[in-house]
């Protein structure tokens, strides 16, 4: 029951997608993470425009290791998410669609997800290797100076992602672990 | 007296920091093969076969198993009879840090200040523990160290009177505040006794013990056999996503107390739990 997905992502596959799915995304996503998010909501504050087009886009939380010669990136799996939980509502209402990350959201992402419908999806942390095999192009297109925190153009092809929270709002990780909770 | 230059220290860290940034220690990748036989979510199968995979690409593509590679944390256990020539020890560590981040093409993680957060371009300094032992031999361990799941551990000051009731609830705690930031299946390092820094150094040193390897101390291996089959009732499960496989191995080091006090750290790793050692 894989679930093969376009990104930028529609408004109609947005709305099919439901917390639990095993989706393969194909298609332009951004790399962001702490630092870029800092400077993004700076840039926001001074009236600029981001450095990509926010609407349908997906950001993924992953700042790459070096890639080798001939190779377009190297290790590439995500980080935690919730350290970009304080900028990702003012993102979301600007158009964001989804998010690639791992680990816990707060209320105020929630809402924010379910108000703009978008998704949250977890990548498997720790399977930086794997996930890399995914990424067939990789361009710094902001912050070159942030390094590994540079923002980046990413084409992926059949990128494995698991939908963690749906534009209901539903999170898999408050429904996924008690079902093996042992009583 | 044995003479020790300090590049063969260089080198030696050198190479450590690749090493084991692409190659996970025999230990643990017995407890995932184990993980994998037990683990009863289809999902969590699913999760920790990518992990197998991963692993097989790092090794293969010589290509990190986490872009995650860490903040470098160095053991040195230093014989009282060795005399290091050739420059300063630190120096010579974070050489080797240097050369092995740059050359292993491995991440730059480390900001110069935690307030300003300039990167330093080269993943030094590392962190660095020495500790005097008598011999002429010098013990090296790297344990470069992800930030998902430091970021979630805990030092807990516990009163004598909680107990190892106490003790257990503390680890329990940390382990489900971490959930699924922390990449499960976790290493759980845990420190008990000593003072507020000597138990977080434990809890830290715990985790460079071979997993599935029980502490001497009876008492101890029963708490590390109890914790670890708690853990693996929460539910969490490989990549927080739920299962029967949350922790691969607890580790628990010890340490003589004050009256007054009961410390406790837990030190939570992520499944890419290195350490490698050499002796010089």
């Amino acid at each position: 029951m894989e679930k093969e997905i376009r990104v930028p992502l529609s408004r109609e596959d947005a709305l099919s997608l439901k917390a639990g799915d095993y989706v393969c995304l194909t298609g332009t996503i951004y790399t962001a993470r702490d630092a870029a998010h800092k400077r993004m909501q700076e840039a926001l504050e001074r009236g600029e425009p981001l450095p990509f087009d926010i609407r349908g886009s997906v950001i993924y939380y992953m700042g790459p290791s070096p890639a080798r010669e001939g190779r377009p990136i190297g290790s590439a799996g995500p980080t935690t998410a919730s350290r970009m939980d304080k900028y990702t509502p003012a993102l979301l209402d600007l158009g964001l669609a989804g998010m690639i990350g791992k680990g816990r959201r707060s209320p105020a992402v929630r809402e924010a997800v379910m108000r703009n419908q978008a998704v949250y999806f977890a990548a498997v942390g720790g399977a930086g290797a794997l996930l890399s095999k995914a990424v067939t192009s990789a361009e710094v297109i902001a912050y070159e100076d942030l390094g590994t925190e540079a923002v980046r153009k990413l084409t992926v092809e059949n990128l494995p992602v698991i939908v963690c929270m749906d534009a209901a709002g539903t999170d898999l990780y408050e429904t996924a672990a008690e079902e093996y909770r042992r009583r | 007296m044995r003479t020790v230059q300090v590049s063969h220290i260089t080198d030696a860290v050198k190479e450590m920091c690749i090493q084991v940034n692409y190659e996970l220690s025999p230990d643990m990748c017995r407890v995932f093969e184990e993980a994998k036989r037990t683990e009863r979510s289809p999902l969590g199968r699913r999760i920790l076969e990518q992990l197998s995979q991963n692993l097989e690409i790092a090794a293969s593509d010589r290509i990190p198993i986490c872009q995650d590679t860490g903040m470098a944390v160095v053991f040195l256990e230093i014989g009282q009879e060795v005399h290091f020539e050739g420059g300063c020890l630190e120096d010579a560590v974070n050489e080797g840090i240097r050369k092995g981040y740059k050359e292993g093409y491995l991440r730059k993680s480390v900001v110069d200040d935690p307030i300003l957060r300039k990167n330093t371009g080269d993943n030094t300094p590392g962190v660095i523990h020495c500790r005097l032992v008598p011999g002429d031999q010098v013990k090296i361990t790297v344990a470069p160290k992800g930030f998902g799941s430091e970021n979630m551990s805990r030092v807990f000051m516990l009163k004598p009177a909680d107990g190892l009731e106490g003790v257990k609830n503390a680890v329990i705690k940390a382990v489900e505040d971490a959930g699924p930031n922390a990449c499960p299946p976790m290493v759980v390092g845990v420190g008990i006794g000593g003072t507020f820094e000597k138990c977080a150094l434990m809890a830290k040193h715990a985790l460079t013990r071979p997993a599935g390897e029980h502490s001497r101390i009876s008492w101890v291996k029963e708490l590390e056999e109890e914790l670890l089959f708690c853990i693996n009732g929460t539910g969490i499960g490989p990549g927080g996503l739920g299962g029967t496989t949350t922790a691969l191995a607890v580790n628990v080091e010890t340490y003589p107390t004050h009256i007054a006090g009961l410390p406790v750290a837990v030190n939570i790793c992520c499944h890419v739990n290195r350490h490698i050692s050499v002796t010089l």
